[in-house]
């Protein structure tokens, strides 16, 4: 390869030979120009070997030049996956070749190549089949294996994503995508443009042996599309995957888009296809559009003696391309009969044969490219190929030529267009598949649609654009004229051979670039079972590689039709999925956003030294630190407080619930298990919640605030859930009530322990001595100036109350609150804290000493479930589980020795049988035991009947069932105890 | 991302939504059978067809039922919630 002279005739439209850049390339330094590609500076400084292939470690150079060449991905300035045929070249840039061992030239792993009969197909699997070497394979396969290295001191690197809307996103910016874009826009929809291209044109951009009128209706319509305001040009952008309803990702070098569209057309094109041959990965070896790219773009010359690989007219257009920038081509092999060859291309094969000395050699096939001294490529076998289909290797001879390059046939770029929904059919006439049923508001245009010719594509394009346009709401007026042609021109001729492929005894005919697969493979695979096209991915990986499958996709379903002597339409395409295209982590990374609600006296917590927890959407503070002491510690002074004189806990994150109206107590009873329809104003009630399965789902304290208003709270984790079943049962029966979710709108402290009576009266006006406010009452008057709601409750087991004020108010409480509690040593309590109240009064939590089967029964809140109400959620099936008996029943364990003490869900064993397990454990101070809750065999619950748990590591500890609660059996600390403090 | 047109709030992407589950009806707790009972509480027909359910516009709280075809995830119209206590017309 080498770089075509300035030439007046034709201009370096894409490089700018004024600017000279240098960089280097595996150590060595070399020079392009400006404009140029990492690939085309390469190939213009004659290096053709860019990199090694994954497996064999062979050699490996441009195959498509068209931003999927798996083997020429560069790590570049440390950053790996670097795509050498798309990525501009700029001046100092360090490029190292990837997947060697010692260098590209002398790559240590290139005895791979030699050994490949030890690494047959679906080598990993059977590999690993055996647990025996899975250890040693898999340190090795992580040596040997793997594209570039990832720097793992690496920064995050933050992409920003933005939302886009258009009525029209037209994808690819190629002769009918251009076509479509100026319809649709035409139409006076807003349209979107995306192509990964930097310049306008597809596959047509740049080239010089374009018609007259093809070249002007190009530069029409890249002018339009250029001046238009209401198209958006993305340029450099992939689309990388289509979502439901018309939502694509539109990805470039900045950013994420977006893309929500009304509709969409796909002109996506052809991808072209390689020709399955021996050794048709050498470098010089390519397809023939990407030596014409090089060629017209670059002004880089394939070679300086090229051999076409033909089997359609694209073939003899790259040679009149490659011809008119003065680039000699020796010989086209064209796999067709002479007379297909008449029937298609009758005059130009004639022509060059005749007018530019290139030689058309019909009905033969290339049998083996032939490595020269050196590695380079020297010349080509080639084989006639019989009516049959068969090669014969007898009459094979010899092309000297240092460049191939490959026309046989295109596979349709369908990927996006299956994500989205569509189906696509295998049309046998143009060997392609095509688009066959797309959901509404999808489109597809030009090649893609298996249209070929310049005027038939910019025809599909405009049909394309103004259905899709149509679609959006837009209708061309009268002077649209060609938009309104509702039929699609599909080629008569047919642009892709259906057998590429060439059998040779020696193998080494690549099917997949990526994955090192040749066609022994591929059938070995089949023989061994693996026949469907899912299965045959899956077990030899083609198509699985850095390309998905881009170049090897079709000829690996005609190997696999072939050998199971079905048609290719019989088979279908494997699953397209997200991305199209490889997409960088930091365009899919978020922003690590983490939704956390925090009470309005979050700050007072953390000034006291909160650890925090997460509780649902919440932080809660888990326990307060106090300096030089330890968190056990911390805890149990916490609990102390509580229990010998008062203690402060936010309870702001409940679930509070307000329901109004004439049928509000109804509802209540409904829901809940209890009965709050007879519930007196002022008074408050423990209230249960069951699923319809009737098992516990929830649980809090419904209060009367008058006759036709209740407020209520429900568990933490609850709050959000419960809140919208209730709604829902609210819209299903239609009771005369409505709710109104006040969680965020009221903050809750519980003061709790017996002297939180003294501390509390000196702050409110609410008498709160009995009988005036008994247990359970509800009060409304002020605390510490504030309007606060108080519900005397006993969670922890102590006298307390809970005081509910706006949440604007929440930090004034809690400052007036702590100001007064400080004086008398209280302390703030933490959750931990709480739970450990809790557990010496055997108050069970919903979700951790319940779980999804438990039944009120079985927990031993059969007091709170009123069973001859009419109606409640879960009562008909407490009705037969009532009969069937409890299946666990929820028990109080005293540990023999609190010193070891089990662990939440260690489990109960009897007789060698699982027999419960335990649901909360600790070591209580205040009675100097380890005690637990457990959710036992029913016959293991009997009081003082002993059992074993089987702690960490295997060993047993023993426990005896008791009554519960472990403290205050008689509930006595609500009132005397209350009472005798404040006496 | 989908969108889905909230009877109320018109168009949002579904993750603003809530799935309440298909559309059943209750047997009368008293005069049914367990089993009866029972095939209402558990049983669930996974199979792909047109099914009235239940969704929420969580930000704003507001139910109402859609008949949606499962097999295409395709929403083909949607109702107010007290729809249901008549009874929702055959799918």
């Amino acid at each position: 390869m080498y770089r075509l002279p300035a030439d007046s005739a034709h201009s370096d439209a894409w490089i700018d030979r004024a600017r000279t850049l240098a960089f280097t390339f595996e150590g060595c330094d070399y020079t392009g120009f400006a404009g140029d590609t990492i690939t085309s500076a390469l190939a213009a400084a004659g290096v053709a070997c860019l990199g090694r292939s994954f497996k064999y470690h062979r050699p490996r150079g441009i195959l498509s030049f068209a931003n999927h060449d798996a083997n020429v991905m560069f790590q570049v300035d440390g950053v790996p996956n670097v795509r050498g045929d798309v990525t501009p070249l700029a001046a100092g840039m360090c490029v190292e070749a990837v997947n060697t061992f010692g260098g590209l030239a002398h790559d240590k792993a290139a005895i791979l190549d030699r050994l490949g009969r030890f690494l047959p197909v679906g080598f990993y699997y059977k590999a690993f089949h055996s647990r025996r070497f899975a250890a040693r394979w898999e340190s090795m396969f992580r040596a040997l294996t793997g594209l570039g290295s990832v720097d793992l001191t690496a920064g995050r690197r933050a992409t920003p994503k933005r939302h886009g809307f258009c009525d029209v996103l037209v994808i690819g910016a190629g002769v009918s995508g251009l076509a479509a874009a100026c319809e649709a826009a035409t139409a006076g929809a807003r349209v979107a443009l995306a192509d990964e291209s930097s310049r306008w044109g597809g596959s047509a951009a740049g080239l010089v042996t374009l018609a007259p009128g093809e070249t002007e209706a190009l530069r029409n319509l890249a002018q339009r599309v250029a001046q238009d305001p209401r198209i958006e040009r993305l340029p450099q952008t992939v689309a990388a995957g289509c979502y439901a309803d018309r939502w694509v990702s539109l990805v470039d070098a900045a950013r994420l888009t977006k893309m929500r569209a009304r509709a969409v057309v796909f002109a996506t094109g052809v991808i072209e296809q390689p020709a399955v041959f021996r050794n048709n990965d050498l470098p010089g070896v390519l397809t023939a559009t990407a030596g014409v790219r090089l060629t017209a773009r670059y002004r880089v010359a394939p070679g300086r003696r090229i051999v076409i690989v033909a089997a359609n007219a694209e073939a003899y257009a790259a040679c009149r391309e490659l011809l008119a920038h003065g680039v000699a081509v020796a010989a086209i092999v064209d796999l067709r009969s002479a007379a297909e060859c008449a029937a298609e291309e009758g005059l130009d094969a004639y022509r060059m044969n005749r007018d530019d000395g290139v030689q058309v050699l019909c009905a033969h096939a290339p049998y083996e490219a032939v490595r020269g001294a050196g590695g380079a490529l020297c010349g080509l076998i080639i084989a006639p190929l019989l009516p049959d289909g068969r090669i014969d290797a007898g009459a094979r001879r010899r092309i000297d030529c240092d460049a191939v390059l490959m026309s046989v046939g295109w596979a349709a770029a369908s990927q996006l267009l299956l994500q989205a929904g569509g189906r696509t059919e295998f049309s046998a006439s143009l060997q392609q598949f095509v688009p066959a049923e797309l959901p509404a508001g999808l489109y597809a245009a030009g090649r893609l649609n298996g249209v070929f010719g310049f005027a038939e594509r910019l025809a599909d394009g405009r049909r394309a654009g103004a259905a899709a346009a149509a679609h959006a709401g837009f209708r061309a007026g009268a002077g649209a004229g060609a938009g309104a042609a509702q039929t699609v021109a599909r080629s008569l001729r047919r642009p892709s051979h259906p057998f590429p492929i060439i059998d040779h005894p020696g193998g080494r005919n690549f099917v997949d670039f990526d994955e090192d697969l040749q066609v022994k493979d591929l059938e070995n695979a089949v023989q061994e079972g693996f026949d469907s096209s899912e299965l045959l991915k899956r077990f030899s990986t083609v198509g699985m590689g850095p390309s998905q499958g881009k170049h090897s996709h079709m000829n690996a379903l005609r190997i696999l039709a072939r050998a199971r002597r079905l048609s290719v339409a019989a088979l279908g395409l494997t699953t397209a999925r997200p991305m199209y295209h490889p997409v960088a982590m930091k365009s899919l990374a978020g922003r690590s956003f983490v939704v956390e609600r925090r009470t309005p006296m979050d700050a007072q917590h953390a000034a006291l030294g909160a650890v925090w927890m997460p509780a649902a959407d919440w932080r809660r503070p888990e326990y307060y630190a106090v300096a030089g002491e330890t968190r056990a510690a911390s805890i149990e002074a916490e609990v102390r407080a509580v229990r010998e004189a008062a203690g402060l806990i936010d309870v702001g994150t409940l679930g509070k619930i307000e329901i109004h109206g004439p049928q509000a107590g109804e509802f209540l009873d409904r829901v809940y298990t209890g009965r709050f329809s007879n519930l007196r104003t002022g008074m408050s009630r423990y209230a249960l919640m069951l699923d319809e399965a009737g098992v516990i789902v929830d649980d809090g304290v419904v209060a009367r605030l008058a006759e036709e208003s209740f407020y209520f709270t429900t568990t933490t984790n609850g709050a959000t859930t419960v809140f919208r079943e209730l709604l829902r049962l609210n819209a299903l029966w239609g009771l005369d009530c409505s709710l109104v979710n006040a969680t965020g709108h009221r903050a809750a402290v519980n003061v709790a322990g017996p002297a939180s009576r003294a501390l509390l009266q000196g702050i409110t006006d609410v008498d709160l001595g009995e009988p005036a406010f008994p247990y359970l009452a509800v009060r409304s008057g002020r605390v510490a100036g504030v309007a606060a709601r108080l519900l005397r409750v006993g969670f922890v087991g102590e006298l307390g109350y809970e005081i509910h004020v706006a949440a604007s108010s929440g930090a004034a409480l809690w400052g007036a609150l702590a100001a007064a509690a400080r004086p008398r040593g209280f302390r703030p309590f933490g959750v931990e804290a709480q739970r450990m109240l809790r557990l010496e009064k055997a108050h069970f939590i919903v979700g951790q000493d319940t779980d999804g089967l438990t039944d009120p029964f079985e927990a031993g809140a059969g007091w709170a479930v009123h069973m001859q109400k009419p109606f409640f959620v879960g009562q008909r099936s407490l009705r037969i589980l009532q009969k069937r008996g409890p299946r666990q029943r929820l028990a109080g364990l005293e540990f023999d020795d609190p010193q070891r003490l089990p662990r939440e869900s260690h489990l109960v064993i009897e007789s060698g049988e699982i027999a419960g397990r335990i649901t909360s454990v600790a070591r209580s101070h205040t009675l100097g035991k380890g005690i637990g809750l457990a959710m036992l065999r029913p016959d293991l619950a009997t009081v003082g009947r002993p059992v074993q748990v089987r702690i960490d590591g295997g060993d047993m500890v023993g426990a005896r069932v008791t009554t519960t609660p472990f403290l205050d059996p008689k509930n006595q600390r609500q009132t005397v105890a209350a009472a005798s403090a404040a006496a | 991302m989908k969108i889905m047109v909230c009877p109320l709030n018109g168009p949002r992407p579904v993750s603003e939504f809530a799935y309440g589950g298909e559309v059943r009806r209750m047997p009368d707790p008293d005069g049914c059978s367990d089993a009866e009972w029972s095939r209402y509480v558990f049983d669930r027909s996974g199979s792909p067809g047109k099914k009235y359910e239940w969704w929420c516009h969580t930000a704003s709280g507001f139910w109402f039922i859609a008949l949606r075809d499962t097999a295409l995830d395709e929403v083909l119209g949607t109702f107010p919630a007290e729809t249901v206590r008549e009874g929702m017309p055959p799918s």
